[in-house]
């Protein structure tokens, strides 16, 4: 069993759409009991850092998934999940995430040229930067993901497992252990991002 | 590199795509279901669906086909049509949308952009205008294209960046079902307005249209059209693979 984590951010029709498409039972859910109960478990994630951060907080969920993650249970961060799994994040003031992957999240338009637009939206190539992750076991190099959003994972470099090319490498999948996280939308990128959520899940 | 998308635009009434396609191998040619999967398992980068209902009932049908979309195809999807309100958005959010596309609604209320960019993030807003040029001016029309607002476009195009939209779709009348390529000179003024991408629409007729567009145009970030991919004039296989011989980056699925 796959939990989605729910704390009231974002829509998650089409991540559980995706993953019953491959075959796995989802349960979309904000109760710490069946967190700890499921196999693996998504954090998915849209809007702003700071905001997104209280609400697990307020709900007691960032305790949870971090107690999750340290027994070694894995963990797929999404988006702004994913940006959510770092120290600290730079959206609209400095704001706390979850500690597991020591980096911190901060504006694109501090690193890529200014006439290059923001957000950095679309579909981008995958470039894996090491030997490739078992999350990638069913994707190639050079494979296109689809992606929104203006802030990056930064000062991350050891656990980054793919960057995209968009005036400079952008932190595309980062990886720790059993945790890891994909800036893109695997739910919104076609066979390959089915790829990749079945290489999760199995 | 981010790649250039390629997006088909599906008209839907009462749940059902209107135009004719005509392709073998399909059972239904005009279920959304059917077609959206053929779209995006030929490599289209992100489905249109346009409501053109003006019933209740037909509304219902249409949420219904887009939850049914949403469970079987896993690209980005727009929806536009009769979209006027906050609840509009959240009605076609829930069934899997991933960006909702404003057009007569926010000439009449642009708060509209505004409200539903703070709810839901300025990604999740495109401003769809359908302009012509009238006494060498660009103007913004509204009803599919009926009624001349008397808006110069480009200001208003930049009013609605700067209410919150994400995304604009530039809908050229003057160029639309001519077929001759799509609209170089209005493109390139909204692109030199504003800095979200922009999605050229109306008056692609071949591959090589799509390819002087993206040529003479860099900062065009997608294609839209209908009839000529649902006659199959254009497949998008094809049109890939001649805008990657022109060194023009483009997803491969």
């Amino acid at each position: 069993m796959i939990a989605i984590v729910d704390y009231g951010v974002g829509n998650l029709f089409s991540l559980k759409s995706s993953l019953a498409a491959i075959g796995e039972e989802t349960v979309v859910t904000g109760d710490a009991e069946l967190l700890r109960r499921a196999d693996r478990i998504i954090l998915p994630g849209v809007g702003a850092f700071g905001d997104a951060a209280e609400k697990l907080r307020e709900r007691g969920l960032d305790r949870v998934v971090v107690g999750e993650a340290e027994s070694g249970k894995p963990l797929l961060g999404i988006c702004l999940g994913m940006q959510l799994l770092f120290d600290r994040g730079f959206e609209y003031g400095e704001h706390a995430g979850l500690g597991l992957i020591p980096g911190e999240v901060r504006p694109i338009a501090e690193l890529i040229p200014a006439e290059l637009k923001i957000p950095h939206i679309g579909w981008n190539a995958l470039h894996f930067t090491k030997k490739k992750s078992p999350l990638f076991r069913y994707v190639r190099e050079g494979d296109c993901v689809y992606f929104v959003h203006s802030f990056h994972a930064a000062r991350c470099g050891e656990d980054v497992i793919a960057v995209s090319e968009y005036g400079a490498p952008l932190t595309a999948a980062v990886q720790r252990g059993n945790v890891c996280g994909c800036q893109f939308h695997p739910e919104k990128s076609g066979k390959v991002g089915l790829n990749i959520l079945r290489a999760f899940c199995e | 590199m981010i790649t250039k998308r390629i997006i088909p635009c599906l008209d839907v009434r009462d749940g059902r795509v209107v135009k004719g396609v005509n392709f073998q191998g399909l059972s239904d040619v005009s279920s959304p279901v059917e077609l959206g999967k053929f779209y995006s398992d030929s490599g289209a980068d992100e489905l249109v669906f346009y409501d053109i209902t003006a019933s209740s009932e037909g509304r219902r049908l249409f949420t219904d086909i887009l939850t049914e979309v949403a469970r079987t195809i896993f690209i980005p999807l727009t929806v536009g049509g009769g979209i006027n309100t906050l609840d509009d958005f959240d009605r076609v959010l829930k069934c899997g949308a991933d960006k909702v596309s404003v057009n007569s609604g926010a000439i009449r209320n642009p708060r509209l952009i505004f409200e539903a960019a703070k709810r839901y993030g300025d990604q999740c807003v495109v401003l769809s205008a359908d302009v012509k040029r009238v006494d060498g001016v660009f103007r913004v029309f509204a009803r599919g294209g009926r009624e001349n607002t008397g808006m110069e476009a480009i200001e208003w195009i930049k009013n609605g960046v700067a209410l919150g939209a994400g995304e604009v779709v530039v809908n050229s009348i003057d160029t639309d079902g001519v077929k001759q390529g799509f609209d170089l000179e209005m493109l390139d003024a909204v692109c030199s307005a504003v800095s979200v991408p922009v999605i050229a629409s109306g008056g692609a007729g071949g591959i090589d249209d799509f390819v002087t567009l993206f040529k003479t145009l860099p900062r065009v970030d997608a294609g839209l059209a209908a009839s000529i991919f649902h006659f199959g004039e254009v497949t998008i296989p094809a049109l890939k693979a001649a805008l990657r011989e022109n060194n023009i980056p483009v997803r491969e699925v």
